[in-house]
């Protein structure tokens, strides 16, 4: 899913540079003011666990291969905002010094990775967990926020690569950049993940997950958010979230 | 450092050190690389031509490890396998760095 230079016309990794770096600054904004030192090396154990789990290529027998991210969990752990930041580190290391993914679409990648999956992730998470606050629910939203965040982010990679061939081609109809059509790109990238890498990047987060929540409960995110709401015998928590929101 | 935080660096170093599955067992099972990274030769091959914005832009930035390989094309799976070990230390390494340099510039001491 890194996306090598020369692939993306101008007119694509520019603006989601833009949209990367806003992203990157309200990250930073935020963890100014909720972070202290004790966190820097979480934060360093994640983006180094994003690095290292990308680099197991899972083989689609005879075809591709491809890898889990580890947004979904690091989102779950230390929340999107973070998880930006922690994964967009490690692509950057994995561009500069490994050429693993392009100088000119980092913004692109970093955009489907580390922004996108994260948010994703996190979400899906909070949806299917819903009031639950234990048992077998909690797996399935941490597999399914593994599952179907990386599966968006390949979608929006293969939406990326899809277009270029309708922005920019050359006087003889040749595409300039990334040569596939949306029809082959699209679901080249999504297929490859929802019914391979997706199922792995789940099977990750689900395993850590239930290993934090048997040792490090409180070190979750994901579940420490309104943590002292949950908590309340017999309280009705919808009604109590409802309630903080409107304060 | 915490009991808590030596028990999370050695599972990381544990994970470090089995990255070269990473590339052996794709290559057991015949795979190659992903879908939409392949080099402008491989284009080639596939397309009969190389998109000219491609192969203006495919080698604009030289890492100093490409593809995590010190041994280049065509290096034998032994070098392939050491450099992707060793690739797997520089990059905690890199990304520990980048880590505190950012912690140092966005978080105040002793907060």
């Amino acid at each position: 899913m890194h996306i090598p230079d020369g692939y993306l016309s101008p007119q694509t990794y520019l603006p989601l540079y833009g949209i990367t770096i806003g992203f990157w600054s309200l990250s930073l904004r935020k963890m100014k003011r909720e972070l202290s030192t004790k966190h820097v090396p979480y934060l360093a154990m994640a983006s180094a666990f994003s690095f290292l789990i990308m680099m197991f290529n899972v083989p689609v027998p005879g075809g591709t291969t491809g890898h889990a991210v580890g947004a979904g969990i690091i989102a779950l752990l230390l929340g999107p905002w973070t998880a930006v930041i922690a994964v967009s580190v490690s692509l950057m290391i994995q561009a500069l010094v490994f050429g693993d993914g392009g100088i000119t679409s980092l913004g692109a990648n970093c955009f489907n990775m580390a922004v996108v999956m994260p948010f994703v992730s996190y979400w899906v998470f909070r949806f299917v967990k819903g009031n639950a606050a234990g048992g077998a629910r909690l797996s399935v939203a941490a597999f399914l926020s593994g599952y179907v965040g990386l599966s968006v982010a390949a979608v929006f990679t293969g939406i990326e690569f899809g277009i270029q061939p309708l922005i920019a081609h050359g006087p003889g109809g040749r595409p300039l950049y990334a040569p596939y059509p949306l029809s082959v790109a699209l679901p080249a990238m999504a297929l490859e993940h929802m019914l391979l890498f997706s199922i792995v990047e789940g099977i990750i987060t689900v395993l850590l997950f239930r290993y934090f929540v048997k040792h490090e409960p409180d070190m979750i995110y994901a579940l420490t958010m309104g943590h002292n709401v949950a908590k309340q015998p017999g309280g009705d928590t919808g009604a109590v979230n409802a309630g903080r929101l409107e304060k | 450092m915490t009991g808590q935080q030596k028990k999370l660096w050695k599972g990381l170093l544990v994970l470090a050190l089995m990255t070269p599955l990473g590339i052996i067992i794709p290559e057991k099972f015949s795979a190659g690389g992903a879908w939409g990274e392949w080099g402008t030769d491989t284009i080639a091959r596939l397309l009969g031509y190389v998109p000219e914005g491609l192969r203006r832009w495919a080698g604009i930035w030289k890492a100093p490890i490409p593809d995590y390989n010190f041994g280049g094309k065509g290096a034998s799976t032994t070098v392939q396998v050491i450099s992707y070990l060793a690739s797997g230390l520089i990059g905690i390494l890199a990304v520990g760095i980048l880590i505190y340099i950012i912690g140092r510039i966005i978080v105040k001491n002793g907060k």
